[in-house]
């Protein structure tokens, strides 16, 4: 069973003098149990993909499945409910809630699932602890490093099981070694046959950690490690 | 949801502490300028109420409000006295006059002439002295705001004794009474009917008012309506007197225009505190929010979230701004400009209210933004 199939999707931005297509039929599966990478350089859309793929960003045409549920047909008020179940998120700028502790902030989904901040927080702390964060559960975002707060932010994305962790340029602002520490939770997260991890990045020091690497430029994709069409510059270490 | 909206609240104690002091701020501009309006509008009425035991004001056509003075004819107490209904009248003379000190100094008071029988009208919270000194050869009872006032070199002593004159008639002090602060904010004289008939300036007519009493069962309003339609006088309860006082300087003085600028500038500039610091907590908040939407929160947690730190900020700002100005009046209420002003109910339970209507309007205001938030904008840098 895939965990993402996207099929045509499509998407335009601006009013109707000035708009402005940035995504062009583009079909992908992502499989469970493996580390995908979406890669390309800067404004290619991989992460208004990624968007779409989370149920964040409605496509201007186009289907997209996850784990079996069409999100493209879904409500708003569904698809909050789907994402809040089945998606983990991870950000470039982790996007933690500055007066929250680190197990707080891992709890988010948790609490936005009903449970209370005060349980959902002890809840958490054992994610934290498996990623290291034992010794800082009570720390805020601001007295963590970059490092930190990512493994944090990798806390909250996993706290609640999901079956899909879309990951927007994790190592973007984190220095090579804090990226690799992070890129290998990432890459142990996926190892779970229940659920699938999908990094857009354009870090090619990463790019080893993936299981497939889906290239895309502008607005297409362009090649696929899985069918041997990566394009040439793109050079996995 | 509620706790984290709180932490996130507290969290940033900068805006946290702005939006408590512009609440506080407006709080305390609104009800410290309405109490001070309703009090001041209050004293017109002061020497109406303060005679307790009158149903019903009878007066010339004329008069507009208390302060107003158009003599009737002694005979109108006795045709007022004639009309069914009337348990008693009596007369009560209200004027102006100039008061000498035997120093030579001179000040304009209040004279208020009262029933020599009965008294009614005379004070009766008594700081020095009693009721029945007024039976007394040339007695003048002053209230203690005004003998402090004439005398300033004895305030806090006995003005027993201490004499004046009126029309370059002799008085003498006789007591002191505590009574409600007038509009005019002259010393107030009390003396008997007949002692102010003798010391005011000869005018044809003197009396300027007629006091009532409606006999037991009698509905004063009915009786009001009765003595007019039989003597072609002016006839109010003391509440229609009372209110009609308070009336006629709300519609021909600029009071009322003036304190109510004051009033809308300080709900408009503490709904813009208000409205617009939170307005910038939220939107700054901007990207937290639209984290929670795009890990799940709905937009009635959020709304919720958004709702319940405007109810927070605000109840505690409108604590603190209600208890300021409660403070200033207890603190004040010695100053003898700010005599009988303080702090009703009705103005705590009003800015209550617009205090409230304005944290709902800013709160909407950035609902509407959480609520047009995109989730995506968390995947834009």
């Amino acid at each position: 069973m895939f965990a993402v199939e996207a099929r045509g999707v499509e998407m335009e931005f601006g009013s109707n003098g000035m708009r402005t297509k940035v995504l062009h039929g583009v079909d992908l599966d992502v499989q469970m149990g493996k580390l995908t990478m979406l890669v390309g350089p800067s404004g290619c859309g991989k992460t208004t993909l990624l968007s779409i793929l989370s149920g964040t960003l409605r496509p201007s045409a186009g289907d997209v499945d996850v784990m079996g549920a069409r999100i493209t047909a879904m409500a708003d008020s569904a698809k909050v409910k789907h994402r809040r179940a089945r998606i983990g998120f991870i950000f470039q700028q982790y996007n933690l809630l500055p007066a929250l502790t680190a197990a707080e902030n891992a709890a988010v989904p948790l609490v936005t699932a009903g449970m209370k901040l005060k349980d959902a927080a002890e809840q958490s702390k054992a994610t934290l602890d498996m990623l290291g964060m034992g010794p800082h559960v009570n720390k805020l975002p601001r007295q963590l490093s970059g490092g930190q707060q990512q493994r944090v932010a990798i806390a909250r994305a996993i706290v609640h099981q999901p079956a899909l962790v879309v990951c927007d340029e994790p190592t973007a602002a984190l220095d090579a070694e804090t990226g690799k520490q992070v890129m290998e939770l990432l890459k142990d997260a996926s190892r779970d046959s229940d659920r699938a991890v999908l990094v857009v990045t354009h870090d090619n020091r990463i790019f080893h950690y993936a299981d497939r690497i889906v290239a895309m430029e502008d607005g297409r994709i362009v090649g696929d490690s899985a069918r041997g069409t990566l394009p040439e510059y793109i050079h996995v270490h | 949801m509620w706790a984290i909206a709180l932490k996130m609240l507290v969290g940033d104690r900068a805006k946290y502490f702005a939006l408590i002091f512009g609440i506080a701020f407006a709080t305390l501009l609104m009800s410290q300028q309405v109490s001070i309006f309703i009090s001041l509008m209050a004293r017109t009425a002061n020497q109406i109420i303060d005679v307790r035991e009158a149903d019903v004001w009878v007066m010339d056509p004329r008069v507009n409000y208390f302060d107003e003075n158009e003599p009737l004819p002694d005979a109108d107490l006795y045709r007022v006295r004639g009309v069914d209904g009337v348990a008693w009248a009596a007369p009560l003379i209200k004027t102006n006059v100039i008061f000498r000190t035997p120093d030579g100094l001179i000040n304009q008071i209040n004279l208020v002439g009262v029933d020599d029988a009965s008294l009614i009208g005379a004070p009766r919270d008594w700081i020095e002295g009693s009721l029945d000194a007024l039976r007394e050869p040339d007695a003048i009872v002053l209230d203690r705001q005004g003998a402090d006032f004439i005398w300033p070199e004895r305030a806090g002593g006995s003005f027993l004794n201490l004499e004046g004159e009126i029309n370059d008639r002799r008085v003498v002090v006789r007591g002191v009474a505590d009574v409600s602060a007038t509009f005019q904010t002259f010393p107030i004289v009390y003396t008997r009917y007949s002692h102010a008939l003798e010391i005011t300036p000869p005018t044809r007519n003197k009396l300027s008012y007629v006091i009532v009493k409606a006999a037991d069962g009698e509905d004063p309003k009915a009786l009001a309506q009765r003595i007019e339609a039989e003597t072609g006088l002016q006839a109010l309860t003391w509440v229609d007197f009372a209110w009609r006082s308070v009336n006629y300087i709300l519609t021909r003085t600029g009071i009322p225009v003036n304190f109510g600028i004051t009033i809308v500038l300080a709900i408009i500039v503490g709904a813009a505190i208000t409205a617009q610091t939170f307005y910038l907590f939220v939107v700054e908040n901007l990207k937290q929010f639209g984290a929670l939407k795009a890990i799940g929160a709905t937009n009635a947690q959020i709304s919720g979230m958004v709702l319940l730190q405007s109810a927070v900020v605000g109840a505690i700002g409108y604590g603190i701004g209600i208890g300021m100005c409660a403070l200033f009046f207890s603190l004040s209420q010695d100053v003898p400009a700010l005599e009988g002003f303080y702090l009703r109910w009705q103005v705590v339970y009003g800015v209550g209210a617009v205090v409230a209507v304005i944290i709902v309007l800013a709160s909407l205001g950035s609902l509407l933004k959480v609520f047009r938030v995109d989730p995506a904008i968390v995947f834009r840098g």
